[in-house]
């Protein structure tokens, strides 16, 4: 499909989309993105909302975890720590909803970089331990905190509002999230494609050699930290306005684990794979639970049997997904395209 | 006579009870392409950590253009321009070959966080620029092929040259090289030391090389340090080295190989 196309200039290598059916493939996802709420109902628009806040968070998670290398299990707590700053900014400080949700990521980047320090000293296993103590903490102090964040009872995110016209619903809040997401895959995809980002995989694949090349681990490691907990940040205070409301039970370990679970299925390292990984997550409970109460007559009466089989369908699916395809989804859409463009010479 | 480049002073370095370095001293000449060899396990490349800061030696200084280095760390020893490869492959495997040179930039890069995520002005300016520069590179190296590839895919003289290349995209003032033909073939020999040789007679960089090889030592090299159980024991021109009864008495395992390369250098 590719191939015939000759790059003989370096700004043309370095295009966002270097091939002509690479922008192809663009313009039509985004023609369908841009169409679906002319077609979807409320409970659709509602799943690809949560799909954008998911994209946004995994993102942050692929730059700590895929781009860098450097695994954390407290990216929950990070989305909590920008979902309570912003609630508390729009609706206490009474800071509008655009200014406040780049402020909730700062507040989390800085978060985040602290809690990122250990990576300097630590790796593999023992770093895994450091952010799951981040997690820890960090619930802790949203529980405890109660004058800011109102304890186990959480908080109003309070009514968000756009030059004094209030959002509400899943419509508004599709365009606002799906630019987020947007701006997010951008950000993302710009880093890999310049020194940034080429730090950041330095570190992750010989992070001596990288030391050695003038690239400073304290500063780089950091600075990813910084960069995932931002994209963090921003991501729980758009899903804290958006569901209204803002509690500890929402940043749990479940959900860190869930983030991991949605890298590492889409593709670490990959900003393609975020995408997949979280429509993936996002999407297979919903499909599987349609699924069964089409299968099932009376499905009401089977409510605890059916959540406990989505649960465990879904723990399969991710085990059978990373045994065909470990290096994740994005891996195998690579593949996809190879196979088409030497076709029909492809085996 | 003006102040060499780089000034070794007196190193030392141990692990545990091992003594790898003790006492070793080394000049090197603005210019100069010197060589530094010695039977296995001698600390040359314990010396090349030293120099460019993976290890903190136990005693002694590092001297580079008027700077003490000692007590810094590797990325800012780079920042002074010494660069090097590595023995043991050090790529970063899973990127292409063109990003792992441009990684080698990268202390000309000064990258900001936010115009790189918006890729703009500046940014993107300064991609194209190291890109330019970058291919200059890849032209000397004859790597044209390869841009594109994954390094970690690649064969192993391959991934030498790339190091090489690598090293070269930080513009270095000091090049230290620990051996690089081992494991190459004889015509993938041939091309390095002929890069070796343009990249310190032509382009003027200064380089201090580890190898194996007496042949391409002898040939390429005016200066030659000999390390012998953490020692410096000999040092001079391939003739004295080469003299020398300590030398001779260190390489025991192959009592002829001088024998048979003096020959070949005074046909
Ligand atoms: N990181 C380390 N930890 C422990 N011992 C080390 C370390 N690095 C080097 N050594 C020891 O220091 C001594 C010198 O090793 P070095 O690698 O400098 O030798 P070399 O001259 O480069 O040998 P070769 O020709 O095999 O590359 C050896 O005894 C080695 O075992
Ligand atoms: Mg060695």
């Amino acid at each position: 499909m590719s191939s015939g196309e000759f790059i003989v200039r370096h700004e043309q290598a370095l295009r966002l989309f270097p091939t002509k059916w690479g922008r192809v493939r663009i313009a039509v996802a985004v023609a369908l993105v841009l169409a679906f709420p002319i077609f979807a109902n409320s409970y659709q628009l509602g799943l690809a909302n949560l799909i954008f806040i998911n994209i946004v968070a995994v993102l942050g998670l692929n730059v700590i975890t895929g781009f860098t290398g450097q695994i954390s299990i407290g990216h929950g707590a990070f989305l909590g720590v920008g979902a309570y700053a912003s609630a508390y900014l729009v609706s206490v400080v009474g800071v509008p909803f655009l200014l406040a949700v780049p402020a909730a990521g700062l507040v989390a980047a800085v978060v985040g970089s602290f809690f990122g320090i250990p990576s300097v000293r630590l790796k593999g296993l023992y770093l895994a331990i450091a952010t799951l103590a981040a997690q820890f903490i960090l619930e802790f102090v949203f529980k405890g905190w109660t004058s800011v964040t109102g304890g186990t009872s959480g908080m109003s995110a309070g009514a968000p509002h756009i030059f004094g016209y209030e959002i509400h619903g899943d419509l508004p809040f599709y365009w606002i999230l799906l630019a987020a997401a947007a701006l997010a895959l951008l950000f993302v995809r710009n880093l890999t494609r310049t020194a940034t980002g080429r730090a950041l995989m330095a570190v992750r694949d010989h992070d001596l050699a990288a030391e050695i090349m003038g690239i400073s681990l304290f500063r780089t490691k950091v600075l990813a930290f910084a960069i995932g907990s931002f994209l963090a940040g921003v991501a729980g205070a758009l899903w804290g306005h958006y569901v209204g409301y803002v509690t500890p039970e929402q940043f749990g370990l479940g959900l860190s684990i869930s983030l991991l679970v949605m890298v590492i299925v889409g593709g670490l390292g990959s900003v393609l794979g975020s995408v997949l990984g979280a429509i993936f997550v996002t999407l297979i409970p919903e499909a599987l639970t349609t699924g069964a109460t089409m299968l099932v007559p009376d499905a009401s009466r089977l409510t605890d049997m059916l959540a406990f089989l989505r649960e465990g369908l879904f723990g399969a699916l991710i085990i059978v997904t990373l045994i065909v395809e470990p290096a994740g989804l994005a891996a195998r859409w690579e593949r996809i395209k190879m196979y088409w463009s030497l076709y029909p010479f492809a085996r | 006579m003006t102040a060499p480049l780089l000034e070794v002073d007196s190193l030392a370095l141990s692990f545990g009870g091992i003594d790898a370095l003790t006492d070793v001293s080394l000049s090197v000449p603005q210019g100069a392409l010197v060589s530094i060899i010695g039977p296995n396990g001698a600390g040359k490349t314990s010396l090349l950590n030293c120099i460019s800061g993976r290890y903190r030696s136990k005693r002694g200084r590092i001297r580079f253009a008027g700077h003490d280095l000692t007590r810094l760390s590797p990325s800012a020893r780079a920042a002074h321009g010494i660069s090097r490869t590595f023995q043991n492959l050090a790529l970063f495997s899973h990127l292409s070959v063109i990003d792992n040179i441009l990684i080698g930039r990268h202390r000309r890069f000064s990258p900001n966080v936010l115009l790189d995520g918006l890729f703009w002005g500046p940014s993107r300016r300064r991609e194209v620029e190291a890109r330019e520069e970058v291919e200059a590179i890849i032209d000397l190296l004859e790597l044209q092929p390869l841009r594109h590839q994954i390094a970690g895919t690649l064969a192993y003289g391959q991934q030498k040259k790339i190091e090489l290349a690598r090293a070269l995209a930080m513009q270095p003032q000091l090049l230290l090289l620990d051996e690089p033909m081992a494991g190459m073939t004889l015509t993938e020999k041939e091309d390095m030391a002929k890069y070796i040789v343009y990249l310190n007679r032509t382009a003027g960089i200064t380089i201090v090389m580890i190898e194996h090889d007496m042949r391409v030592i002898m040939d390429l090299s005016e200066d030659i340090t000999v390390l012998s159980f953490g020692k410096v024991i000999a040092r001079g021109t391939p003739d004295e080295v080469m003299a020398d009864p300590q030398v001779q008495r260190s390489y025991l395992g192959d009592p002829q190989m001088f024998d048979s390369i003096a020959e070949g250098r005074a046909q």
